[in-house]
């Protein structure tokens, strides 16, 4: 028999994407869990344990080895750095993290950047050799450049829809995001066959990304 | 940061109290004798050391290392392991000592830390080197001592993985020759575990396909003895079949040893390259999120000590295997407490030291005479 795979699962808008890829994996999971308010949800049919966490968290949960494996965002893993596997491109969830701004932007004496990450955009700018002011708020980000908080903003695109209602454009595309599988480093060893046999089973299923 | 509370201690240090300390303890005791067993003689080495000597040799990144400046404004570093220190006493004090020599060490190590990251700024490290050995056997001695340690210490379920960084290093060479910068890519990306951008990498660069697959397959190079069979497939690389043919033999002592089944071959699995030459490895614990045991070979550090040789060995990290541990070899000695008078203080005194020889734990406590 196989170990049980303790798995930490972003809440909310990833999930039903990703337990609906489980599904299609072949897990037995049932689609009632996906309004669900249970922290943690059994799973004995697929030796599973679900750790429902807010997305951020999830791959903390994983760092510690609190929970084996987990599913997140890529943006959420360029934030946060933790030391963990990136086992695979999912493929769900497509976005991008995108420099925005109005459409009528010139370059400032003092840049400032607002962002929900602040990581990711202090890189970004680095990288560039500009250094600007970043600034951490956690959410409405689009509001920032409308009110004269900070000239530009570093934010999640996914349809652009909210962009376009407020005046704003997409100006340099950062990184493009799928949800990806992770792993603690002791799971990785210590549960190597669930593990692997996982892995094998969504990576049939995983629409190509590369494509 | 404003003013620390008056319990506070900087981020990253730990008191130990009464109880972890016994159990500490033991698991060094223990872990030492094992290690004693072995022919290895434990040495004690200075907390700090040089930063142009130990502190720039050692395989901790320079912003890990803990920096202070004498009285005469040398850099000081508060040592971050003690493989370092003891190659450079390996290369002087010892100098005249034939080789081999199997030296052992439990000792607190310093590493500054992320805040808020959980981890922590001083822990103990219990382990060894084999210093001038260079063959499969030594490698493997010290991977079948490093088990035996964890059992020692009382670690029930665990498992080692190993893997050999001249594989990558000639397998990358043989396949994108002359692109040492595409190299690092990957190594990075193996390093930092990320096999997602490891694939895409590969596929961005538009290899044929047979070499696509060869790069993209070591990620599923994990089992046992088979995978070198399999590793050997891929490459007719003379270093990259030295380097497989080698965790063959050692894979070949251990099953000699009777402890092949703790490990698990895994030809991803890479340390510091620039530290690491050989075979390295680690061992994790069922429970605990981080290894609880790290070590290879390291042919490259004895020569900035002037004394090239090749070397060998692994460190536990001791203070994580106190979570795993459990309490039940802790002996539960009972305190007696004996009542002494200024009258009869020389006679009680006389009692507490006979019953201390005999073995127990006396308490003597003074009281007033009654009046």
């Amino acid at each position: 028999m196989r170990d049980t795979l303790k798995v930490a699962m972003p809440k909310g808008r990833i999930y039903k994407q990703a337990s609906a890829l489980f599904r299609e994996a072949g897990l037995p999971i049932s689609t009632d869990f996906d309004d669900t308010r249970k922290l943690i949800i059994e799973l004995p049919e697929a030796n599973m344990e679900f750790i429902m966490a807010k997305p951020v968290d999830v791959p903390t949960y994983v760092e510690y080895g609190v929970a084996d494996i987990g599913i997140v965002g890529k943006d959420v893993l360029m934030e946060e750095n933790k030391d963990v596997y990136e086992l695979l491109d999912l493929g769900i969830a497509p976005c991008r993290m995108s420099v925005i701004g109005l459409p009528d932007w010139k370059p400032v004496i003092h840049p400032r950047v607002a962002t929900k990450y602040p990581n990711v955009a202090s890189q970004y700018f680095r990288e560039l050799g500009q250094q600007v002011d970043v600034i951490k708020l956690n959410g409405s980000i689009e509001l920032a450049p409308l009110i004269g908080l900070a000239d530009r903003i570093v934010d999640m695109v996914e349809t652009g829809q909210t962009l376009r209602d407020n005046g704003l454009v997409e100006m340099e595309q950062i990184f493009s995001i799928t949800s990806r599988l992770i792993a603690n480093r002791v799971s990785y060893r210590m549960k190597n066959d669930a593990i692997q046999g996982l892995c094998d089973q969504l990576q049939k299923v995983i629409p190509d990304v590369s494509k | 940061m404003s003013k620390p509370k008056v319990f506070e201690k900087p981020v990253g240090v730990k008191d130990y109290l009464p109880h972890a300390v016994s159990k500490l303890r033991t698991i060094e005791r223990n872990v030492l004798d094992c290690m004693g067993r072995w022919g290895y003689r434990q040495i004690l080495t200075p907390t700090i050391e040089y930063y142009d000597t130990v502190g720039v040799a050692s395989a901790t990144s320079d912003h890990k290392l803990f920096k202070l400046l004498n009285n005469r404004g040398t850099a000081l570093v508060l040592r971050s392991d003690m493989t370092a220190p003891i190659a450079r006493v390996v290369s002087s004090l010892l100098k005249d000592e034939a080789f081999p020599i199997r030296l052992s060490y439990h000792s607190n190590v310093f590493r500054t830390i992320e805040e808020e990251a959980g981890r922590e700024a001083e822990f103990f490290q219990t382990g060894v080197e084999l210093v001038g050995d260079a063959s499969a056997e030594a490698d493997a001695e010290v991977v079948a001592l490093a088990i035996a340690s964890l059992q020692a210490a009382g670690v029930a379920q665990f498992k080692f993985a190993m893997g050999h960084v001249g594989f990558l290093n000639g397998l990358f060479d043989e396949v994108l020759h002359g692109r040492s910068e595409d190299q690092e890519t990957l190594k990075f990306c193996l390093l930092s575990r990320d096999y997602v951008g490891y694939r895409e990498r590969i596929r961005e660069w538009g290899l044929d396909a047979a070499e696509q697959q060869k790069l993209e397959g070591i990620l599923r190079l994990r089992g046992g003895k088979e995978i070198c069979e399999q590793a050997l497939q891929l490459t007719g690389d003379e270093q990259t079949r030295a380097s497989i043919e080698h965790l063959l033999e050692v894979w070949e002592a251990l099953e000699a040893y009777g402890v092949s089944q703790h490990v698990l071959l895994d030809l991803t699995m890479i340390g510091d390259f620039s530290y690491y030459t050989g075979m390295t490895f680690e061992g994790y614990a069922l429970e605990l999120g981080s290894p609880v045991c790290s070590g290879g070979r390291y042919d490259n550090l004895l020569q900035q000590f002037g004394r090239p040789a090749p070397a060998t060995g692994f460190a536990l990290k001791t203070t994580r295997i106190l979570d795993v541990v459990g309490d039940e070899d802790q002996e539960q000695i009972a305190v007696m407490t004996l009542n002494y008078t200024s009258q009869n203080r020389a006679q009680i005194f006389q009692e507490a030291r006979a019953l201390r020889e005999a073995g127990n734990c006396v308490v003597t406590r003074y009281v007033e005479e009654d009046v």
